[in-house]
């Protein structure tokens, strides 16, 4: 049950950052247009703020890790897109009038509204290979399973929301899906209680 | 066995025909921008733009190299129709240059508007100036910037335009944030009171509709011109009717025949018939897969 839960939050934050990252064009394109340098702006803020949060999970997981707290995390990825969902509109109005070039803009406008969600996303896999490497000899066994499931989940991310969802639903309806499922999911591990960690130390 | 014949012979047939089609088509110059190839192709004295190679995917522009004068493309000709509506706009914006056919009509028949073109890509810019006889003067200028980033500037600078015309589409690819009701909306708020739009767009798959049904939202009632492309004419407030139309299109006749085309062949296609669905969704900043719905026919 922990290992299921440990997969599924990893392949879920894959597939929430990818979704994420797509619609965060879709939000920008009103005020900076939708070229290769708007893309080029989204693209180096979700992998800047990724690098970090591997880092700080890493740190992170180094403290009584648990299934709990990994589930914490997602949630709290999920909550900080909400920000994005009230304002997303006033703040890239006020940030395209305050830096006019629409490369620095557009680069500054991921850094409002992309980093925190996307940092603690980052922090969820490294959390999770803590969580479910118990050698050394299984241990890089583990860690490419981890990838598989969360690259795995940004690839499913990327194909439904591009394909499909926004021909479905509007921008923000899909955000707050998103952010639903995170939460519920968050919420399950949080129930879950986690013996076997405890014992470990 | 002669069944497979007959189609072997057929595709032979059709190799051979793709092939002397293209063989008359001569590359002229290619250059690779941020955004595209920006390709020039001639076809005897008939010179065009195209962003894929031999112009598989439609023309942007073509200019006639004997008589640079004449609208070799028939969208143009169709989009010039707006002057049936405000005959006589002193300030004009136009979003997507291309080869530069409509400035330079304009510019003729208006030679003391200020025209404002918008184009993203500085490639076309290039390439419209060096084969397709665009030339920028003190009242024609052209700023290089996506088209919707533009409209927000100048409508913080408070600017207003007689005239706007919207031809930054392709076959291939729509950019999805010029194709919503709050991008229509802030045109809209663009326009002075006589303004008026003129929209280059798609009349065939199931984008059409919720064109229409957008279009229908942030303008109310719009003129419909169809033939092989699909165009826009809208103004704030009533439309003008036959009568007037036809008194303004008699002013056309002589330039446009300049133009090498007939103002009285422009002037049937102004209908108001609503020959779509209704219930189609709107296209919104929030909903906008413009190029989803344009794969489906």
């Amino acid at each position: 049950m922990q290992t299921a839960l440990a997969y599924l939050i990893a392949g879920w934050s894959g597939f929430f950052v990818m979704a994420v990252e797509l619609l965060g064009g879709r939000l920008l394109a009103p005020t900076f247009g939708s070229s290769i340098y708007v893309w080029g702006a989204i693209i180096t803020v979700f992998m800047l703020a990724l690098s970090l949060g591997y880092l700080a999970g890493g740190r992170y997981s180094m403290n009584a890790p648990s299934v709990r707290r990994l589930g914490a995390i997602l949630a709290i990825a999920a909550l900080t897109v909400v920000p994005l969902l009230l304002f997303a509109e006033p703040m890239l109005d006020a940030l395209s009038v305050a830096v006019p070039d629409p490369r620095f803009g557009s680069l500054l406008s991921a850094l409002t509204l992309f980093f925190v969600p996307t940092f603690f996303s980052g922090m969820v896999s490294p959390y999770a290979v803590r969580l479910l490497v118990q050698d050394r000899r299984n241990s890089g066994r583990h860690a490419g399973q981890l990838y598989f499931v969360s690259t795995f989940g940004s690839a499913a991310g990327t194909l439904l929301t591009s394909f499909y969802l926004v021909l479905l639903l509007e921008v923000n309806q899909i955000l707050l899906g998103l952010l639903l499922i995170s939460t519920v999911i968050g919420v399950a591990a949080w129930f879950v209680h986690a013996p076997r960690n405890e014992n470990e130390q | 066995m002669s069944r497979s014949l007959l189609l072997i012979s057929l595709l032979l047939c059709l190799l051979g025909a793709a092939h002397a089609a293209l063989a008359q088509q001569r590359l002229v110059h290619s250059e690779r921008s941020l955004y595209r190839e920006v390709l020039v192709y001639e076809n005897g004295d008939v010179r065009c733009m195209c962003f894929t190679r031999n112009c598989r995917v439609g023309r942007q522009s073509c200019i006639d190299t004997r008589h640079p004068d004449k609208i070799v493309m028939r969208y143009p000709q169709m989009m010039l129709g707006a002057l049936f509506v405000n005959p006589a706009p002193q300030s004009v914006l136009i979003v997507g240059l291309g080869g530069g056919t409509l400035p330079r009509a304009l510019r003729q028949i208006l030679p003391n508007a200020r025209i404002d073109v918008v184009e993203i890509d500085p490639a076309v810019v290039r390439v419209a100036h060096r084969y397709f006889d665009f030339a920028e003067s003190d009242r024609t200028h052209v700023i290089e910037s996506d088209g919707r980033v533009y409209v927000k500037r100048a409508q913080r600078s408070g600017q207003h335009y007689d005239l706007i015309m919207l031809d930054a589409f392709d076959h291939e690819y729509i950019p999805e944030h010029l194709l919503t009701q709050e991008f229509l909306l802030e045109v809209k708020s663009l326009l002075t009171p006589q303004g008026v739009l003129a929209a280059n767009t798609f009349s065939s798959s199931r984008l059409y509709e919720h064109e229409s049904v957008t279009y229908a939202a942030a303008f109310g009632k719009f003129f419909n011109l169809k033939r092989d492309n699909r165009v826009i004419i809208t103004r704030l407030g009533a439309l003008p009717d036959d009568a007037q139309l036809r008194a303004t299109a008699r002013q056309f006749a002589q330039p446009f025949d300049t133009f090498g085309f007939d103002a009285a062949e422009i002037l049937p296609l102004f209908t108001q018939e609503r020959d779509w669905d209704p219930r189609a969704r709107v296209l919104t900043d929030q909903y906008s897969p413009a190029n989803l719905l344009n794969l489906e026919r």
